[in-house]
Parts: C-alpha cells; sequence; structure tokens
C-alpha cells in the first residue's frame, strides 16, 4: 500500500533537514504504529505524506499503491485514498461541520469520477457514524472544531475518516488528549474500519493505545529514520525502558 | 500639509462648473420646487467633491462629477434574482425610468407608496418633511455636496409611509438597459410610530447611479434595508442613506457589493430618542485590479441608552481596493451609549488593498464604544486542513471567503433574507448550498 523509500527532506525556508533517508513500507490491510522520540520527525512525515506546504523533499520516494503521493496537490492524494488524522486538527471559523464534510465527500468523488451523495442519503450516513462516536448533531452544526475539547477534536477526525473512508490512514497521536473512555471509543472507530483493503499508519507515544488498536508491526523512529521494526513487543519494551537503549543501539 | 482652503474652493467650483450645466431642475409642485431650490442654492456654496478632499482621500470622486458618465458595458448587467423566493411588492426602474408594467401595483397593506414624480405635482405634501431635510442634517460636520445634487435634480423615486406593519417587504429593482444612463434616483421613506417596513433593493441604478434615501424612524417604529448592488463590473454607483432614529426605534441596513469599478455607499445616521438602536453592515467581493468600493459611515449618538453597531466584511483580490471610513460620534449627554465598529478585509494576494478610516469621538463619560479594523490572508492551517480532506484549493478558498463574509451577512435579522444573500453569494462563488 505505502511505500517510503530514502526519504530525505529539510524546511523550505530554513537549512534543516529532518527526515533523513527514511524507509518504510506498510502492506495493504495491515497497521503499522510508529513511535518515537519528541522531534524526531513523525509529524513531519505525516504531514509531507499529505502534501503540506514548508517542507522540500530533497530525495527519495513516497507511493500509494503505484500512486506517487509527492507529486500530487494535497487534495489530489486525498481523493487517491490518503488521509491524515492530525496531531493538532485544525479550527474553522464560519464553515459547519456538515457542509465540511460534505463539502469534502463530493468533491472527492467528484475527483474519482463518482456521482455525488444525496444530502439525504448523506445526513443519514453522517448521523450514524457520528453517533457511534458519541458526536451530538449540535457538534455537527457547529463550525469545525471551534469550541471543540481536545477529545472532541480527535473524535472528530475519526468521524471524518469514517465518512471518508480512505484506503490509508495516517493516525498522528490520535490518543493525546483522550480521556480513558474516548479512547475506547476512537479505537473501536477505528478496529471498525479495519478491513483487507485499508492500512493505518499509527503515531503514537503510548503502548496504551496498542492495546486496543493491536499493530501488526511497530517501527522505532529516530532522528528522521526508522531504527528499528519489530511486533508488538517492541512497543512494550519502549514502555518499559524508554528510548535509551534502542538509540544507544543504532548510535 | 493641505492645499489651501482658497484652492480647494475653486477646484470644488469648478466640478460643479463642470457638471451643472447637464443637470435641469424637473418641474413641480410648491413644496417640492422649495426643497430643491434650497438644495440648488447649497449646492452653488458648496462645489462638488475633488480627490484633494480628506473625505474622498481613498475614493476618486471624477467619476462621479463628470458631466457626463463614463460609459459602462452591459457586462454583468442582468439582473440577479437575489430576492426571488421571498414574497415581496416589486417596483422596477429602468435605467432610472419607472416601469409599470413590470412594477406591482403600488399598494400594500400598512404602507402607502407613491412615486416621487406623483407626489412632486402636488403642492403640499407630507414628504416635505423629510425630503432635503434630513439630507440638509446630515451635512454637518461633514459635506455631501453629491447628496445635495441629488436633492435638487432627481426627477423621481419612491415616497413611502408605513403606518403599520408591512405586508410584505418592498422590492426597487433596478435594471439597466443603457450603457450610458446616467440616473439620479430619491427616496423618501416615513416608518410611523410602531410601524416597520423593509426595502429590498437590487441592481445598480444606472451606468452611473446617484441614489438618495431619506429614512424617518419614529418611536417604535422599525425599518429594515437589505440590498445586492449591481454586479455589472463598470457602473459607477453612489448611494446615500440619511436616517433620523426616534424612540426605541430599529434601523438596520444590510449591503452586498459584488464588482463594480466605483461604489461608495455613504450611510449618515442620527440617533435622537433614547433606546433606539441602529444597525449598518456590509460584504463586498472584489475581484480585479479595476475595482474599488467605498463604505463611508458616520453615526451620530444624541440620545441616551442607544446601540449602534457597524459590521463591514471585504474580500479583496487581483489587485481590488476596498475603503472604509467609519465614524461613531457620541454627543454630550448621550450617556449609555453602546458603540461597535468592525471592518475586516481578506486579502487574497498581494496586490489588493484595504483602506480603513475609523474614528470615535465621544463627549459623553459613561459610554461603551470600541472598534477595530483588520486586514488578512488566507489561514493557510485550515486551507491545507480542507485540501487533506480532499477539498481542491480553489474551492477551499471560497469556503472559507463565504465563511469569512458570513459574519456580515448574519446582522440581517430576517432569516429568509439572510439566507437569500448567502445563496447569492455562494452561487457567485460556485458553491454548492448548505446542510
Ligand atoms: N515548520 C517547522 N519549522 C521549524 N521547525 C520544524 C518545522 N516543522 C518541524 N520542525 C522541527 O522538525 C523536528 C521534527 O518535528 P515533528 O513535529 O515532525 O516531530 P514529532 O516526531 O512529530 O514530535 P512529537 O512527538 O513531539 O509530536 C522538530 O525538531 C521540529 O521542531
Ligand atoms: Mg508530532
Amino acid at each position: 500500500m505505502l511505500e517510503i523509500k530514502n526519504l530525505h527532506v529539510k524546511l523550505e525556508d530554513e537549512d534543516k533537514q529532518i527526515l533523513k533517508g527514511l524507509n518504510l513500507t506498510v502492506e495493504t490491510g495491515k497497521v503499522h504504529a510508529i513511535m518515537g522520540p519528541n522531534g524526531s520527525g513523525k509529524s513531519t512525515l505525516s504531514y509531507v505524506l499529505s502534501g503540506r506546504d514548508g517542507y522540500e523533499v530533497t530525495d527519495g520516494s513516497a507511493t500509494m499503491d503505484g500512486f506517487d503521493l509527492l507529486e500530487a496537490e494535497t487534495e489530489e492524494r486525498a481523493a487517491e485514498g490518503l488521509f491524515l488524522a492530525f496531531q493538532y486538527p485544525v479550527e474553522i471559523p464560519g464553515v459547519s461541520n456538515m457542509t465540511f464534510l460534505r463539502t469534502a465527500l463530493n468533491a472527492q468523488r467528484k475527483a474519482r469520477g463518482e456521482d455525488e451523495m444525496s444530502a439525504t442519503d448523506f445526513l443519514k450516513m453522517v448521523r450514524e457514524k457520528a453517533k457511534s462516536l458519541k458526536i451530538d448533531a449540535d457538534m455537527l452544526k457547529r463550525p469545525v472544531n471551534m469550541g471543540f475539547s481536545g477529545g472532541e477534536k480527535k473524535r472528530n477526525e475519526i468521524l471524518q475518516m469514517a465518512v471518508l473512508e480512505p484506503k490509508m490512514c495516517i493516525l498522528d497521536e490520535t490518543d493525546s488528549g483522550l480521556d480513558v473512555d474516548a479512547m475506547k471509543l476512537v479505537s473501536d472507530g477505528v478496529n471498525a474500519l479495519r478491513s483487507e483493503g485499508r492500512s493505518f499508519l499509527v503515531i503514537t507515544h503510548y503502548q496504551r493505545l496498542l492495546d486496543h488498536i493491536v499493530p501488526d508491526v511497530v517501527h522505532i523512529m529516530a532522528d528522521g529514520r526508522i531504527i528499528k521494526t519489530g511486533g508488538p513487543e517492541l512497543a512494550l519494551e519502549v514502555e518499559k525502558n524508554g528510548y535509551a537503549d534502542l538509540l544507544a543501539e543504532h548510535a | 500639509m493641505g492645499i489651501a482652503r482658497a484652492q480647494l474652493k475653486q477646484l470644488k467650483q469648478d466640478a460643479l462648473a463642470q457638471r451643472q450645466p447637464v443637470l435641469s431642475m424637473p418641474e413641480g409642485g410648491e413644496w417640492i420646487s422649495a426643497a430643491r431650490k434650497d438644495a440648488a442654492a447649497r449646492l452653488d456654496g458648496m462645489g462638488l467633491p475633488t480627490r484633494r478632499d480628506e473625505y474622498w482621500k481613498y475614493t476618486r470622486p471624477d467619476a462621479l462629477t463628470s458631466a457626463e458618465p463614463v460609459a459602462a458595458s452591459m457586462d454583468g448587467a442582468a439582473h440577479s434574482p437575489v430576492f426571488d423566493g421571498i414574497e415581496q411588492l416589486k417596483i422596477v426602474f429602468v435605467d432610472g425610468v419607472f416601469n409599470a408594467d413590470a412594477s406591482d401595483d403600488l399598494a400594500l397593506e400598512g404602507v402607502e407608496i407613491s412615486r416621487l414624480a406623483d407626489a412632486a405635482a402636488a403642492d403640499i405634501h407630507w414628504a416635505k418633511d423629510i425630503y432635503g431635510v434630513l439630507e440638509t442634517r446630515g451635512q454637518t460636520p461633514v459635506e455631501r455636496p453629491l447628496a445635495t445634487l441629488n436633492t435638487a435634480y432627481a426627477n423621481d423615486g419612491l415616497v413611502i409611509r408605513a403606518t403599520g406593519t408591512a405586508a410584505k417587504p418592498i422590492h426597487v429593482m433596478y435594471e439597466r438597459t443603457s450603457e450610458t444612463s446616467d440616473v439620479i434616483l430619491h427616496h423618501v421613506v416615513k416608518v410611523e410610530e410602531g410601524a416597520s417596513v423593509t426595502l429590498l433593493e437590487t441592481g445598480a441604478a444606472g451606468a452611473r447611479g446617484n441614489t438618495v434615501t431619506e429614512v424617518s424612524v419614529a418611536d417604535k417604529a422599525a425599518f429594515h434595508h437589505v440590498r445586492s448592488q449591481g454586479r455589472d463590473h463598470n457602473r459607477q454607483l453612489l448611494t446615500h442613506m440619511f436616517a433620523q432614529l426616534g424612540e426605541e426605534s430599529t434601523f438596520k441596513s444590510f449591503t452586498l457589493t459584488p464588482q463594480g469599478v466605483m461604489t461608495r455607499n455613504e450611510c449618515i445616521l442620527e440617533l435622537t430618542g433614547d433606546d433606539a438602536i441602529a444597525h449598518v453592515a456590509g460584504a463586498l467581493m472584489a475581484d480585479g485590479k479595476d475595482v474599488h468600493q467605498d463604505d463611508t459611515i458616520f453615526i451620530t449618538h444624541d440620545a441616551v441608552n442607544c446601540e449602534s453597531r457597524q459590521v463591514f466584511k471585504k474580500v479583496l483580490s487581483n489587485g481590488a481596493t476596498g475603503v472604509f471610513q467609519g465614524k461613531i460620534l457620541v454627543k454630550q449627554g448621550a450617556q449609555k451609549t453602546d458603540g461597535y465598529q468592525i471592518s475586516q478585509s481578506l486579502l487574497l494576494d498581494e496586490d489588493s488593498q484595504f483602506l480603513a478610516k475609523p474614528e470615535l469621538e465621544i463627549y459623553a463619560d459613561d459610554v461603551a464604544c470600541s472598534h477595530g479594523s483588520t486586514s488578512g490572508a488566507i489561514d493557510d492551517d485550515a486551507l491545507y486542513y480542507l485540501r487533506a480532506r480532499g477539498v481542491p484549493k480553489r474551492k477551499a478558498q471560497d469556503l472559507l471567503v463565504l465563511a469569512f463574509l458570513a459574519e456580515a451577512v448574519d446582522e440581517i435579522e430576517a432569516e429568509d433574507l439572510r439566507e437569500a444573500i448567502l445563496t447569492r453569494i455562494r452561487i457567485w462563488l460556485d458553491l454548492e448550498d448548505d446542510l
């Protein structure tokens, strides 16, 4: 599904290299987790994959089922099935959640040459999905993420994912700021979406999330590279011992 | 240093000298002839604005003061069906000429409506107490000679008296078929005690239009005004709205300006009765280097416990210019005044500009007044977020533009009118309907 080779990324405005030869392959239908110290470049990786301005790819490639992600516009990547649940979801005054979701869904459908979804079907679908994430009608009417609590924003990201049904989902610290119940809710939401054709890349600092969303593969990222790859036990090791040993081992 | 007073005065006289010869005072009954002659005399004293005038610092008056209008192509002059879904009494002026066939009967429950041309034929008319009177009051402390010119030379318009609750809004539709029509229209609205009426306006009055509306809102009366100005790019439009507000009265006006090389909307309000409320709002969609729009507001608080609110939002792109001059004057004794003013621009590129001059002048000590003016670009994070969800850049930008303008549109009280304006903005932005 996702194939990243020797990815080098620097800041556009600064002479600062952040990703330094990153290799990563996520197979179709699998859940991969990335853990790593603060500042190691996890969010940067997700931003570069989705096409945020401000970064410059100096070497390497990233493809999704053969589709060259790095060459495409942000919206084209989304229509192709890439989804990023933001570490810091953005507030948009004046645009209701509903309008946002509908515009996004229909734009993606249009880009794929599909018919737009009727207003009635859309409302029904969103209400159902919102309900299972405990997002009420009032939140749907409110402007995107405005006045949402940290946990509500994260739930809203998962709702967007559920509505858009992407094939490659990147979750950047979706667990941070969630209480125990919300963590369960969000995990259930993610697990419900797990399927043969859909892959996940879950960025997290905590083993706790991985108790709920059990990964197939765990990667450790440090200083812009994947330094170790293993099974779920790797996450447990980090939880217990921190990164010191792994970093020392790598150095 | 400005130029010498005498020199400026001469420039103003020169401007009048080029404009006046092509104007002729219409025939009329005693009351209006007196008002017109008075206006002509006042105009002689004032001259016409020039670009050296402080009050016209940001907007060149040349196109409004030349003898003949600059020809305005018909591009975009097709009438926009903004209020089509609204139950209304429709009154049509084509290039400033009343069109009886296209208009509804001027009969509406709660209101008396006639043409100014008809009212002018009488020797005595109630409009005498308003026509040119509110305009005259609005000449201090700043002169507005083009409104005076209008009072002197307008030959038609509407004379509206609301005696109860108007059964439906009155919609004045300005259509244009000529590239050179030079239109001067003057409306008088009297809202009697406890009465209420809504005035809608759409279109540009002419290739060049100069309209004045004088509104007297009596105690406990309400006047609502929503307009969408001509989207025809080359028309030149100047509007003046003069209003005087009685006790516990309400005045709310909203203007949507789409495009136009020259639009200046002046709104001069005087709150003379206690507990009155005045709201003025505007939304501008300006795209193109020759687009120029100006909102000039002057609100005078001369009574206790009144509220005034100004909310202006301008979206500017490809070199367009937006101007806002807004003043709140709180006179001595106008205690408990609540005055609010915000003007904001969304600059979609670096070629566009927003020129703002917000002013407060306060002579009472127990008041709460605030004003703010901002200029900003599209929020990059919001744009990226929308695009990351699959919304194409252009559409994402339009959604953010709509959200920005909606804050001004929200000032419209009636939901159906608010929706009508939002729908029009969505159509112009090519966005689908909201849910
Ligand atoms: N736009 C930027 N300007 C300056 N520095 C940046 C920018 N984007 C990223 N960086 C820097 O790049 C490094 C990687 O940041 P990134 O956000 O990708 O880390 P992370 O692994 O997601 O960290 P965390 O676990 O704290 O979320 C950090 O040192 C960060 O300060
Ligand atoms: Mg991060």
